[in-house]
């Protein structure tokens, strides 16, 4: 019997370039973490308490970023494109949310009665991201259902310019600053010998539920069936009698409903919303779903946290131990930094993409 | 290949052609022109009632000559869009005011035409510039808003011999560092009527220093040059009085999560924060201070970008203070004579609004200074028309002294700076009436001979 003879190494240029690149990575990031290690040892730097303030200030932010990307992730699921006008989506629950928490802060509801008054403000903004998201679907997606799949890319670029100048037109160009926030909100509160912020705990916890509610529905029910089946494979999906302009539907309208979520919960942490604000968080949502995994909706929700954390965590610990200035302005360079090394090291993401048969090599 | 297709190709070959031919046709010279007029300056020379060649030879500039009836093309750049909207209209108003108080230039009336945006940034500046200077026939620009837009801006009207003078830039690097050595971005046609934030990140540190007995200080910019100027400039006073500045960091415009910058800061221990930046970011740097261990003491202390209303009046902008220019101006008479205090009033009768920023003043005092310098510098021809040479426009700006401006006695120096150059310091004790914010000064600083800080009333 022959052995089996070993596969012989292809000496490639490709291969010594990508792995120089991990290698120079790897070490970049220990020499920064352990420049940064060695000043906490010398007494400089930052305290224990200011490292765990940021890990908690990344996680509250990456869960934004993870809801936004959960819509993301779903349209590119089902139907296999980007969805551009997600951020606007964004946007649309979070200036709506603004009218109702004034009116709210008006009534007295918001002061004194801040589950509900927040409770009502979520619902508004995610029936308003909701509605948008559907509207766009049909209006701007449905007809171009068989086209090409950079059409119907470039009608959601277009249509998030359409949809931040119609805000703009309809609500003016200033900054709407959300009511100060509930008594009961302000300050901070001490979980598990952790201190964080209270708004802080709340934008993470809703968004917990959020996603867990999220999880639960589309694994549980029959609904939530269809649409892993269309994004398993759309034609078999028809055949076995699913309504796939429906559920289709459902999609954008379900990833509306979780963008309009964190809308209000944005609001919450920074209070200033205008017409523009969907547009870095629409781009950094999105590279938290290429991060996590695209197609994969636990995949967009981790890839949000982690993209958050990189971004409080990762100039302060990586580039300031290597004595560069000014690092908090970096904090993009770290984010998109970390999506490349990312996909360099683990190409599907981290989670693993879940992309439909057509699409499968 | 069919004779279809031969056709469009054909066609194709012909468009192009055209296009070319478009292309490399005869350009109107660019330096002496006034639309129609442009083929005047080779027709037979007339004479001024001097005696005169009319029009004389244009100077190294080129100039502009004006027909009989047609008017005095100047133009606005400014920032009339976007977060810093506020600055520009602001400024637009007073270019209209001013326009008004002047009026015509011998006989001809004064133009603004359309007020180019600037965004407040470099592309703004640049694009607005190359709009303006392919206009034929204009003598000068007011503005820019923002010292980010005009470094491109004066690039392309340097070229053209247009002169801009701005009511609102303040960044050193456009004029001088007032020791003689001319700014890396400094042009031969820019001046300014504002002042040179030298003088307020210096006089803003000998108030941290000195009456609040600071020593430990942390910056934040956000990267333009108006803002990293800035802080720059406190940065180097600061340390030259003996403070310390313990972290001196940045921000990107846009950023809304503030903590990690502020967790920097932190890190140093300051006793005062100074973020010379502009709205929204300054609002989330005073909303999220709070929530960052360490600073529950440090004293906030901000610049002219963020003197509006609507920060003022944010419960968190509580005991923070804000350097930005001395306004004032009561007392003070502008060229034409009219009061400050007149002006306030037919300013809120024309807008109905009190001025929303502290430039106007600014650009009422550039415009007439421009209009002024024309209708000096202007021979006016046999039949009514009018020359104007753009160099020795540029010259009788420049030798500008003792100006009677709402802001103060301007004179320009060798380098462009023409403003008064006082500075004060803002205390916001209460934010319920933000208005009164922002008048209780509790420092006053101007400019010295030499160049240096001379407090003029604590």
């Amino acid at each position: 019997m022959q052995l089996l003879k070993p596969r012989s190494f292809r000496f490639s240029w490709v291969d010594t370039f990508l792995w120089a690149i991990r290698i120079g990575a790897l070490v970049f990031i220990l020499v920064g973490v352990l420049g940064t290690l060695s000043k906490a040892v010398d007494g400089e730097g930052l305290t224990a308490q200011a490292w765990r303030e940021l890990i908690v200030t990344g996680l509250a932010q990456g869960s934004m970023y993870g809801l936004i990307a959960l819509g993301y992730s779903m349209v590119y699921g089902v139907l296999g494109f980007i969805n551009f006008a997600h951020g606007e989506v964004f946007m649309a629950g979070a200036v709506t949310g603004f009218f109702a928490a004034n009116a709210l802060a008006d009534a007295g509801v918001w002061e004194s009665q801040p589950i509900v008054g927040l409770g009502l403000t979520i619902l508004v903004s995610m029936a308003t991201s909701t509605l948008v998201a559907v509207l766009i679907e049909r209006l701007a997606y449905r007809p171009l259902r068989g086209a090409p799949r950079l059409i119907p890319l470039i009608t959601s670029i277009g249509m998030s310019f359409f949809l931040q100048y119609t805000f703009r037109g309809l609500f003016g160009e200033s900054f709407k600053s959300y009511p100060v926030l509930p008594t009961v909100m302000q300050g901070r509160i001490s979980i598990f010998g952790l201190e964080i912020l209270k708004t802080q705990m709340v934008v993470i916890a809703t968004a917990a539920v959020a996603m867990a509610g999220l999880y639960t529905y589309v694994t549980r029910t029959r609904m939530g069936r269809a649409m892993r089946a269309i994004a398993e494979d759309r034609e078999i999906a028809a055949l076995m009698g699913v309504n796939v302009n429906r559920v289709i539907a459902l999609t954008f309208a379900v990833g509306g409903a979780m963008a309009g979520v964190a809308g209000v919960l944005w609001a919450l942490l920074f209070r200033q919303v205008y017409f523009l604000t969907g547009f870095l968080p629409g781009i950094k949502a999105f590279t938290a779903a290429v991060l996590g995994g695209i197609g994969n909706m636990a995949g967009a929700y981790v890839g949000g946290l982690a993209l958050g954390l990189f971004e409080s965590v990762g100039p302060l610990l990586v580039l300031d131990g290597w004595g560069i200035p000014s690092v908090s302005q970096l904090k993009d360079v770290v984010a998109f930094s970390a999506l490349v090394l990312i996909l360099i090291f683990r190409p599907t993401g981290l989670l693993g993409e879940r992309l439909a048969v057509e699409e499968r090599g | 290949m069919n004779r279809l297709t031969k056709l469009r190709h054909l066609g194709v070959l012909l468009v192009v052609f055209a296009l070319f031919a478009a292309a490399c046709g005869d350009d109107d010279a660019t330096t002496t022109t006034a639309g129609t007029a442009a083929t005047t300056t080779t027709a037979a020379a007339t004479t001024t009632t001097a005696g005169e060649e009319f029009p004389p030879a244009a100077g190294p500039a080129g100039g502009v000559l004006i027909e009989a009836g047609a008017p005095v093309e100047i133009r606005a750049l400014q920032a009339i869009s976007g977060e810093v909207a506020f600055l520009g209209v602001d400024q637009v108003r007073g270019i209209e005011l001013a326009m008004e108080d002047f009026g015509d230039i011998h006989g001809h009336t004064v133009n603004l035409g359309t007020v180019e945006d600037d965004l407040c940034l470099g592309e703004g500046g640049g694009a607005g510039a190359t709009v303006i200077a392919a206009q034929p026939g204009v003598l000068g620009v007011i503005g820019t808003t923002c010292s980010g837009a005009a470094v491109p801006a004066m690039a392309i009207f340097n070229e053209a011999g247009i002169v801009m003078i701005s009511g609102s830039n303040t960044g050193p690097s456009l004029t001088s560092d007032f020791q003689g050595n001319a700014g890396e971005n400094y042009f031969p046609f820019y001046l300014r009527t504002a002042h040179n934030d030298l003088i307020q990140g210096g006089a803003a540190a000998l108030f941290a220093y000195d009456v609040l007995g600071l020593t430990a200080v942390c910056t934040i910019h956000d990267g333009d040059p108006y803002t990293s100027g800035l802080a720059g400039a406190f940065g180097n006073a600061f340390e030259v009085l003996g403070g310390d500045i313990v972290v001196a960091t940045s921000i990107n415009k846009g950023d809304t999560d503030m903590v990690p910058v502020l967790t920097e800061c932190a890190a140093g221990a300051p006793e005062a924060i100074y973020f010379p930046i502009f709205q929204p970011e300054g609002d989330f740097i005073l909303q999220q201070r709070g929530g960052v261990a360490g600073l529950e003491d440090v004293i906030m202390y901000g610049a002219d970008g963020l003197i509006t209303p609507e920060l003022f009046s944010l419960p968190e902008a509580e005991g923070a203070y804000f350097s930005g220019p001395d306004l004032g101006f009561e007392g003070n008479a502008g060229f034409t004579g009219e009061t400050y205090t007149n002006l306030v009033a037919r300013y809120e009768a024309a807008y109905g609004e009190a001025p929303v920023a502290a430039f106007h003043a600014h650009t009422y005092d550039a415009t007439m200074m421009l209009l002024n310098a024309i209708e000096s510098v202007a021979v006016q021809g046999p039949d009514g028309e009018l020359w104007v040479d753009r160099q020795a426009l540029r010259d009788f700006l420049y030798a500008t002294a003792g100006f009677p401006g709402v802001t103060g006695s301007l004179s320009c120096d060798e380098f462009g700076d023409c403003g008064a150059n006082t500075v004060s310091v803002s205390f916001n004790e209460d934010p319920s009436d933000p208005q009164a914010g922002i008048a209780n000064v509790v420092f006053r600083a101007g400019k010295g001979a030499g160049g240096e800080i001379v407090v003029i009333d604590s």
